[in-house]
């Protein structure tokens, strides 16, 4: 594709990943209230709507209606369009992710790298956020932010890298395709460090450090409100979606091979088994102190994912 | 007191350059300073420096309000001072003024009083632990621990109308005599929590994330935890076997079998765990006061409507949930006391956050400040 449509394309693309994002967080917020409410003994919303579904659309309602404050101390140029440099690139990562059989928004090549490689901007988003916040909270909240978002990408990738080895093929359309049932046991350990480092690499518990609230109250975002404070959680469920569908696409197996919609179906099931995952870890776990933190990603993880690429690249030349 | 949060003290860091060192202002409103406390924090990178606790927030002038009231009129001031435990301030309060007025309390009145403390330590260690929980980001500890603490809290508001500020206790007695179906109720309450307490120990205490954020923080020596006046399970998790309510038994304490639990490494791991073991020997105390007591008045005979003790004055001190909670009444033989003097358990132990604090991180700071389980109803009176 070039010229009109190309460019027609990627404006569809990039709205199609936004209004995804947008219905990923309205889910997620009103499955994470159910989910942790199971957890808790309570209820969650109840009253909006069937099951309280509405809860979150209220809700959004109510954040884009709220005044949106300028603290007198930011560096408003930076402190405005943080929250855009986070959404963005993690937007653009999710057309990298196989839907179904066969098809990807972005089918290319070196899927793979671009999924991995793009969201890393958003640090950027969170280090610059925080700083220009001039609220020490956040200054604080930013800097852990960007130390666990670098360090949590190594692990991340080299355990992506052991299904790549695997499957012969950067492409996640190949790597879906190319998937056996027997990988599952084969790199059981490399879905373990994927799951913990995508839920640091997003910031979420037991690793959110960055915006710990009983610690630094929100850390980076705790200057911003309304529809911006709205993007920086709309971000943070963007990445769930994103490496959940990513995580069931490359290391479940994502549709089996069933085109369509109906591949679609199964690929979305996964993804949210995924989800409760990773709620179900963020309510029951404390949380870690930034120093336990990058032990866990150098002297644990790291070496995990090296081991298995060891063993997987082993098996991929007997094979 | 004026305290100066934007001088950044140059100082020399490990490689001998000069550096600032970053003064973060924590609270008077904060989530987790456990009320309004506000803590200076000066860090070099995460690791905090100097820690200075600036207290008075929720200071209300209740010892001074106390000299203007009559002695029954003073029992709902002490209420709100540790509002987490109101039981106990009452308790206190009334067995200073029952000492300095030489009134006899029946029997039946001081099993009451034992069973709803009890209670009361119950709730109060559950939000200590729970509070905890959300410190460490373990929200549904937070939620578990308040579970447990709202039974006993039904329990007291079928007692007295009251959830949080009973004025329960009076000079002479009690308010008044157990509710129809109240010890059933409270047996049942008391027979299922043990199960409930070892579950949260599970998830909590058990988890290896909780056990790396609470080992090894905050370690309190026994030698400093004397020293520094420290007493509750703050001073018993350094090892330090000191418990009113038995090495100076007041009260029926000495009827009954239970055990005091102690830490031994004197970190936040061991302050909390053993907040948690003394809700179980609470739960022992209770089943054993609701086997013994007996039918009886709840409030001394010819008590007079008006009380004005003689001249002189009278201490007394019990074991409150955290710590030896002391009150010093002194009376001019007017129906008003002259002076009254509250020994604040939460205010001697939250003086050791400046102490425990420097060397570790800011979130070791907040976990540090929870530990010590300070009320500001109480630190500030």
């Amino acid at each position: 594709m070039s010229g009109a449509a190309g460019l027609a394309w990627g404006v569809a693309g990039g709205l199609g990943a936004g209004s995804a994002i947008a219905l990923a967080a309205l889910f997620g917020v009103w499955w994470e209230r159910k989910v942790s409410a199971r957890i808790q003994m309570r209820f969650g919303p109840q009253q909006a709507g069937p099951f309280g579904l509405l809860q979150t659309l209220a809700d959004t309602v109510k954040l884009v209606l709220k005044e949106d404050i300028l603290p007198s101390r930011a560096d408003p140029g930076p402190f405005l369009r943080a929250p855009l440099v986070v959404f963005v690139p993690i937007a653009v990562s999710l057309l990298a992710v196989p839907l179904s059989a066969g098809w990807a928004p972005l089918d290319t090549s070196v899927g793979a790298l671009f999924f991995l490689a793009v969201p890393s901007v958003s640090v950027l988003g969170v280090l610059v956020g925080g700083w220009a916040s001039g609220n020490t909270y956040a200054t604080i909240g930013g800097l852990r932010g960007a130390a666990q978002m670098v360090s949590y990408e190594v692990p991340r990738t080299l355990s992506v890298l052991s299904m790549v080895v695997l499957a012969g093929s950067m492409r996640p359309v190949g790597m879906m395709a190319a998937w056996r049932w027997w990988w599952l046991p084969l790199t059981a350990v490399a879905f373990v460090v994927y799951i913990v480092s995508s839920i640091a690499e997003m910031n979420r518990g037991p690793f959110d450090i960055p915006e710990a609230e009983s610690e630094l109250v929100a850390g980076y975002f705790a200057d911003y409100s309304g529809i911006r404070w709205a993007i920086f959680m709309m971000s943070e469920y963007g990445a769930i979606l994103a490496a959940s569908l990513f995580g069931a696409a490359v290391f479940l197996g994502g549709s089996h091979g069933v085109p369509g919609v109906a591949g679609f179906a199964i690929l979305l099931t996964e993804a949210i088994a995924i989800v409760t995952l990773v709620m179900w870890v963020k309510w029951t776990f404390p949380r870690f102190r930034s120093d336990q933190l990058m032990a866990l990603a150098w002297k644990v993880l790291t070496p995990m994912a090296l081991v298995q690429l060891a063993v997987v690249g082993l098996v991929a030349a007997w094979l | 007191m004026a305290v100066d949060i934007e001088s950044r003290t140059p100082v020399e860091d490990a490689e001998g350059r000069t550096v600032e060192e970053l003064v973060v202002n924590i609270g008077p409103s904060h989530p987790s300073t456990h009320g309004v406390c506000r803590i200076i924090a000066h860090i070099d990178g995460e690791i905090v420096t100097r820690a200075e606790p600036v207290i008075g927030y929720l200071h209300r002038g209740i010892e001074k309000m106390c000299e203007n009231r009559t002695y029954l009129q003073i029992v709902p001031l002490t209420d709100r001072l540790d509002y987490v435990g109101s039981m106990y301030a009452n308790w206190a309060y009334c067995r200073a003024v029952e000492r300095l007025a030489s009134i006899r309390v029946p029997e039946r009145a001081e099993y009451i009083r034992v069973i709803t403390c009890e209670l009361q330590r119950i709730a109060s260690h559950m939000m200590a632990i729970g509070s905890s929980g959300a410190d460490t980001g373990a929200f549904t500890m937070f939620v578990w621990a308040f579970d447990v603490r709202e039974r006993v809290v039904e329990l007291f508001e079928e007692l007295c109308g009251a959830r949080l500020t009973y004025s329960y206790v009076r000079p002479g007695g009690v308010a008044r005599d157990l509710p129809d179906g109240w010890t059933d109720a409270c047996r049942a309450v008391v027979d299922r929590l043990p199960a409930k307490i070892e579950e949260m120990d599970r998830l909590f205490f058990g988890n290896t994330i909780a056990r790396g954020r609470l080992k090894g923080v905050g370690v309190l020596s026994a030698d400093d935890a004397v020293a520094w006046g420290a007493s509750g399970p703050t001073a018993r998790g350094s090892g330090v076997d000191w418990d009113l309510r038995r090495d100076d038994p007041y009260s029926v304490y000495p009827r009954f079998d239970f055990d005091i639990p102690l830490g031994d490494a004197g970190d936040a791991y061991d302050r909390g765990r053993c907040r948690l073991w003394e809700a179980v020997e609470s739960c022992r105390i209770i089943t054993q006061a609701l086997d013994q007591i007996e039918p009886g008045p709840v409030h001394a005979e010819g008590f007079p409507r008006l009380l004005a003790p003689r001249q002189g004055d009278a201490y007394d001190r019990i074991e409150s949930a955290r710590g030896t909670l002391g009150v010093f009444v002194a009376s001019d033989g007017s129906t008003r006391p002259y002076r009254v003097k509250f020994r604040s358990p939460a205010f001697c132990n939250l003086a050791l956050i400046g102490r425990l604090a420097p060397g570790h991180t800011i979130s070791d700071l907040v976990v540090i400040l929870g530990s010590l389980d300070p009320v500001f109803g109480e630190v500030d009176r």
